[in-house]
């Protein structure tokens, strides 16, 4: 029953952080793509309660930055505020115009990381599930294929799995990733990359699905069905399906986030979605100049953002299998 | 013996399986090294077939991949065009770098990680344990790319250590040990971050096949006779535990050649990392194939060795 509970959580947990992903354009303040040229790097902008006047606001407020063009800092000139707007023009907060909310800083084209970061996930987390969806499916195909009539089905699905197995993960995705065009639009590089890290995955699924078919096509109640005359489709989708399934599900809190990763270092290389679509691969790979890094540190914001979401997959791929062990 | 050779023609068709299918799929894909000079007005179509015809790129498939396994044979693993020279001894000079890095950081991490997995184990069900495995599973979700860059801005920012590469400009006006210490202080960084990420999955590992061996029966009654609690962990328990392990350090073996790829790359080590990065941008398709199989190769050995190590140690395999 703790288990329960437990798991419940974390599948909370995760769902709030997909849909915050997921509800980008509500939650950012800005389009992923706008840029403010006169705020390049600008810091994450302080939220303040109390004026000059020590009076308090219930609405929290901003001051107007300046970027001392000497020395590149900013400085907020107390003079001008902008108090935060909530749900205006279909987003949930932002400020009047010339006034800037940056809460996690810009980037070098003076874009809202904060926002670029939300959109950003929408790329990252929907190549993960997307890969892990077809991995799946693509492993359950076979594993039920040759689990299910074994003989030289099996022999062929399971010979051509190590292949797969034999060459290492990173690699064997880079190379199939080499053998296709290096520029192309955010679309299809999104159905790319999904496509190719799905492809590439399919094997454990598939022996972890075939083991279960192996033992489940002896159990009794298969039998039985199989004496009374039932066909292979209806014994496939009604009695050994089912069992597959808690294989399955624990699999996909295993593989969405190694996905997640491999989209991410894709992108991060180059070699997947490109400017201006923000991905946490691509959003990295700008904070890759050290000297970036070392005076802006919030450029690491959307390698940060994947902690949460790999520890939440991670936790409940933990619970899950300690409840399939007791 | 008769189940090592098995194993070895296993592997060989293996090898041969991975090669035949990659250069089936290089086949399909579009493009090759030429096709960024056909986008060039200055030269003609002719040349540019000419230098394919040159370079053997226009025959069939079967011609052209007889002609690699020639090359394979002699040690060469075909030709590089980016780097106008034949693949092998390019390998085997970044192979060097990559091993040296990768072998480090295996030897700390099992180091560090077998007596870590045996405490853990025996702390099994008290705070320690929970806390241990929430700081492991934290460990575990920071990927490894977000790891280097942040330890590559530390470096930077408090100047202690080099940021990226092997070695310093002024190697030659060093002495031998210098030189060693000039190395070692460079691979600190990438070995760190290597062992973080390995030492998680190790621990975890030892951890799980010690409480397994702890509660075996004949655990319990070795510790009704008395024996002392270390003699009891090491003498008893960890043989007994050993065999998921062998199994993963061959693993680990295997990885050998790839796990530091993209720490290679992001912290500018001089290995097979940035090598096969800059293969495939350049359509350097040799050089591409010769990086996968030179660590499919490893892959494949460090199984077998894994296998061929429990057949020695596990009688229990040998039965069957």
């Amino acid at each position: 029953m703790r288990r329960r509970h437990k798991l419940r959580s974390i599948l909370i947990f995760l769902g709030v952080l997909h849909a915050a992903v997921l509800l980008a354009a509500f939650l950012a303040p800005y389009h992923f793509a706008e840029q403010h040229r006169d705020f390049p790097f600008a810091p994450p902008t302080r939220l303040h309660w109390i004026d000059p006047a020590g009076r308090l606001h219930l609405r929290p407020f901003v001051y107007r930055i300046r970027q001392d063009l000497t020395t590149a800092s900013y400085k907020e000139d107390p003079s001008q505020f902008y108090p935060l707007e909530f749900f205006q023009q279909g987003r949930l907060f932002g400020v009047p115009q010339p006034g800037v909310i940056f809460l996690l800083g810009s980037d070098g084209y003076g874009r809202d990381v904060f926002s670029r970061v939300l959109y950003g996930g929408q790329v990252s987390l929907f190549t993960g599930l997307a890969a892990a969806f077809l991995s799946l499916s693509l492993g359950l195909v076979f594993g039920l294929t040759a689990g299910y009539y074994s003989g030289w089905p099996d022999q062929i699905l399971m010979r051509s799995g190590e292949l797969f197995l034999a060459l290492p993960w990173l690699y064997l995705l880079l190379a199939v990733r080499a053998f296709l065009p290096l520029h192309i639009d955010t679309v299809q590089a999104f159905l790319l990359l999904a496509g190719i890290i799905g492809t590439v995955g399919w094997v454990r699924p598939a022996r972890l699905i075939r083991g279960v078919v192996l033992s489940a096509r002896e159990r009794g109640f298969v039998l039985a069905a199989r004496g009374f005359g039932a066909s292979d489709g209806y014994l496939i989708r009604r009695h050994i399906l089912p069992l597959t399934f808690s294989v399955a599900v624990t699999q996909a809190t295993l593989l969405i986030p190694q996905y997640i990763l491999a989209e991410v270092t894709l992108s991060f290389l180059g070699l997947g979605v490109g400017e201006p679509v923000p991905s946490w691969g691509n959003m990295l790979a700008d904070a890759r100049q050290y000297h970036t890094l070392v005076s802006h540190a919030w450029m690491l914001a959307p390698g940060l953002a994947t902690v949460p979401i790999l520890l939440g997959y991670l936790l409940a791929a933990d619970t899950l299998l300690e409840e399939t062990v007791n | 013996m008769k189940y090592a050779a098995q194993r070895l023609v296993h592997a060989v068709f293996l090898l041969l399986g991975v090669s035949v299918l990659s250069f089936l799929f290089a086949d399909l894909a579009p493009g090759d090294f030429f096709s960024e000079l056909r986008l060039d007005p200055r030269v003609s179509a002719d040349t540019v077939a000419g230098l394919r015809a040159q370079y053997g790129l226009d025959r069939p498939l079967p011609v052209r991949y007889a002609a690699w396994l020639g090359s394979v044979a002699q040690g060469n693993f075909g030709y590089s065009l980016a780097y106008r020279g034949p693949v092998g001894p390019l390998l085997r000079q970044r192979m060097r770098g990559t091993l040296l890095l990768t072998a480090t950081a295996t030897c700390v991490a099992w180091l560090l990680a077998v007596p870590l997995g045996i405490w853990n184990a025996t702390q099994r069900g008290t705070w320690r344990d929970g806390f241990f495995k929430f700081v492991l599973g934290l460990l575990l979700s920071i990927p490894d790319l977000l790891l280097a860059i942040v330890f590559l801005v530390l470096a930077v920012q408090s100047g202690w250590f080099p940021a990226g590469g092997m070695q310093s400009l002024d190697l030659s006006s060093l002495s031998p040990v210098e030189r060693l210490r000039d190395v070692v202080w460079h691979m600190a960084l990438p070995v760190a971050v290597l062992v973080i990420g390995m030492l998680p999955i190790l621990v975890r590992h030892v951890r799980a096949s010690m409480v397994e061996a702890m509660n075996a029966p004949f655990a319990l009654s070795a510790r009704a006779h008395g024996i002392p609690r270390l003699r009891l962990l090491f003498r008893h328990l960890l043989p007994a535990a050993l065999n998921p392990l062998i199994s993963l350090f061959g693993f680990s073996l295997g990885t050998l050649l790839s796990a530091s790829l993209l720490i290679e790359v992001i912290m500018g080590w001089p290995g097979l990392g940035p090598l096969f990065l800059d293969a495939i941008m350049a359509r350097d398709f040799a050089l591409v194939l010769g990086v996968v199989m030179m660590s499919t190769i490893f892959l494949v050995a460090g199984n077998l060795a894994a296998d061929l190590l429990l057949y020695r140690m596990d009688p229990r395999i040998r039965v069957r």
